[in-house]
């Protein structure tokens, strides 16, 4: 049995929304007690729709907010960051990769330097180590050192989402959290996105927990998957059993809800069209 | 006769580097009561052409064709007000960020009466009336309450439902969709697809869907035009689009999709073109 990098019992994330002047303030409870494990280099993929929770996950599996209740432990070690302080070895740990690549990157910055600044704030690395170091990263994702010195205007979208890729990697996380990373790509590019992921897992053992709601992309690049609604985990088991018996009335709403391309089910429309008409 | 005729479109556009062409020589019709899909990545110029027909480009593109007819009407001499009759009421558009695409400032029921008052001269009771009606039509529930909502106040996707009440409005001949789910769930989504085909099929519109999803496609074209960097690389009607794809870049782009993954890796469309090349390299 290979090493477990990340477990989460029985998580829980409340909101407080005040009402304002005159009224009562709210508690919205966003992950209602989630509780899963992870083994070393497979994939988790969390789905939902919007709303559902599952980025409020995400952020409290990177180390962005802290769970409400629950227990998260990274590696075996519980973390609690409304507690504790995180520590630069925490925060290599964990990276994550976010969805808009066009919003995620500063439009000031230059590529090296922000290859460059997770180093800067959690190593004593000096300006040559880092320098070496992103060049070398910026190759490892498919572009190259003449885009060191570049600003992100002058890159596409996919090649944005490889710098965002670049930039989680400079840390060496043992653990990746990606949310939506390819739905705001086109097909051919999130084809060259989806594979450089598995490249790089394999490369470097990498954990990835993949937040989606394109279920083919799911059933492509997962290990095990997780579907939430309204918070709640309503099915949890490998790719495998997910996708051939879904129990959950969502889970069957959302395979029912993807559209299929096969040449079987395109004819099958036309010809229920052609019998409305 | 066709609805919509272009022939031999261009669209360039001035940059401090040249021209650029972002679409070269299409020729496309649509009919009456039909479906079409136009597919290709970002930056193939499918909006562009479908922008170029609304006559919404910016001042620095230069738009020339041979043919460009909509329901008789010669769209290149047309002036400027004569199109603006036009579009709205007998061309519509939806695009696809529904929050960008509304104003933030005025309730939805204003933004809905507008293209009622401006384009059916309609007066405020009938208007209030034909924009509840509409709403239904659209699947939003109580209506009524929902007129003086303010779009930030609604979801993505009943944002996008409104926007489509706008667009068909005025019942217009033919109705261009600019991804209009790209930025909603897949649940949403399949909403969404099956109320434009349903409309489409009541109100025997001619509908272009642009896209670049494969899925899409599927699920509601009629015929499909394939398009890569501003030119037509295929069309064809949708079945043998699927079953029999006959420019490599269709096959590419099939190839592509994650269901159709074939092993550990997905094909790139530029592997596939560069296999293409070589291919027909070796063969000379």
């Amino acid at each position: 049995m290979s090493e477990i990098v990340l477990e989460g019992r029985n998580i829980v994330r409340d909101y407080h929304v005040s009402g304002g002047l005159f009224g009562k303030p709210k508690t919205v409870r966003a992950v209602k007690g989630v509780s899963f494990t992870l083994e070393k280099g497979k994939t988790l993929a969390i789905v939902g729709e919007s709303g559902c929770g599952k980025s409020t996950l995400g952020r409290i599996l990177t180390l962005i907010d802290p769970q409400s209740e629950g227990e998260l432990l990274i590696d075996g070690k519980p973390i609690n960051i409304a507690r504790d302080r995180v520590t630069p070895e925490m925060r290599r740990k964990v990276q994550i990769i976010f969805q808009n690549p066009y919003g995620s990157l500063n439009p000031r910055q230059k590529i090296g330097e922000v290859l460059g600044e997770p180093l800067l704030l959690n190593t004593n690395k000096s300006a040559a180590e880092r320098r070496d170091l992103a060049m070398q990263m910026l190759v490892k994702v498919g572009l190259g050192p003449e885009h060191y010195n570049r600003y992100p205007h002058m890159f596409s979208g996919g090649q944005r989402q490889r710098i965002a890729i670049a930039r989680a990697l400079m840390m060496s996380p043992s653990l990746l959290v990606l949310d939506e990373p390819v739905s705001a790509l086109d097909l051919s590019v999130q084809a060259q996105v989806l594979n450089l992921l598995a490249d790089l897992q394999d490369e470097f053992n990498l954990t990835y927990v993949f937040i989606s709601h394109d279920l083919s992309v799911v059933r492509y690049i997962a290990d095990e998957v997780m579907v939430m609604y309204y918070g709640e985990v309503v099915e949890y088991g490998t790719r495998d059993e997910v996708f051939s018996n879904p129990q959950h009335s969502y889970t069957k709403t959302l395979f029912a809800a993807t559209p299929k391309s096969d040449v079987a089910s395109i004819r099958a429309r036309l010809e229920k069209k052609k019998a409305a008409a | 006769m066709a609805l919509l005729e272009i022939k031999n479109l261009s669209v360039g556009f001035d940059t401090s580097s040249g021209q650029f062409m972002a679409v070269q020589g299409i020729d496309l019709h649509v009919d009456a009561r039909e479906v079409l899909a136009i597919v290709g990545e970002s930056g193939s110029g499918k909006s562009v052409a479908m922008l170029a027909v609304m006559g919404l480009l910016p001042k620095t593109a230069t738009v020339t064709a041979d043919t460009m007819t909509f329901n008789g009407h010669d769209m290149l001499t047309m002036t400027t007000k004569q199109r603006r009759e036009i579009v709205g009421r007998d061309v519509a558009m939806i695009f696809q960020e529904p929050m960008a695409s509304l104003n933030p400032c005025f309730t939805v029921g204003f933004q809905l009466e507008e293209v009622l008052r401006f384009h059916m001269k309609m007066d405020a009771r009938t208007r209030r009336t034909r924009a509840i009606e509409l709403l239904q039509q659209v699947g939003i529930p109580t209506p009524e309450e929902r007129l003086n909502s303010f779009p930030h106040q609604m979801s993505g996707g009943q944002c996008q439902r409104v926007m489509i009440a706008i667009a068909i409005a005025c019942n217009p001949k033919l109705l261009i969709a600019d991804e209009p789910t790209t930025a909603l769930d897949v649940t949403i989504q399949k909403q969404i697809l099956d109320l434009l085909v349903s409309l489409q099929a009541k109100h025997g519109m001619g509908l272009i869907m642009i896209t670049h999803d494969m899925g899409v496609v599927a699920e509601t074209a009629d015929r499909v035009i394939v398009q890569y960097k501003g030119r037509k690389m295929e069309e064809a009607d949708v079945l043998s689009l699927f079953e029999t794809p006959k420019s490599p870049y269709t096959r590419a782009l099939l190839s592509a999709l994650p269901e159709n993954a074939t092993g550990d890796r997905l094909s790139t469309v530029a592997d596939f073109m560069k296999n293409e090349a070589a291919n027909a390299g070796a063969a000379t």
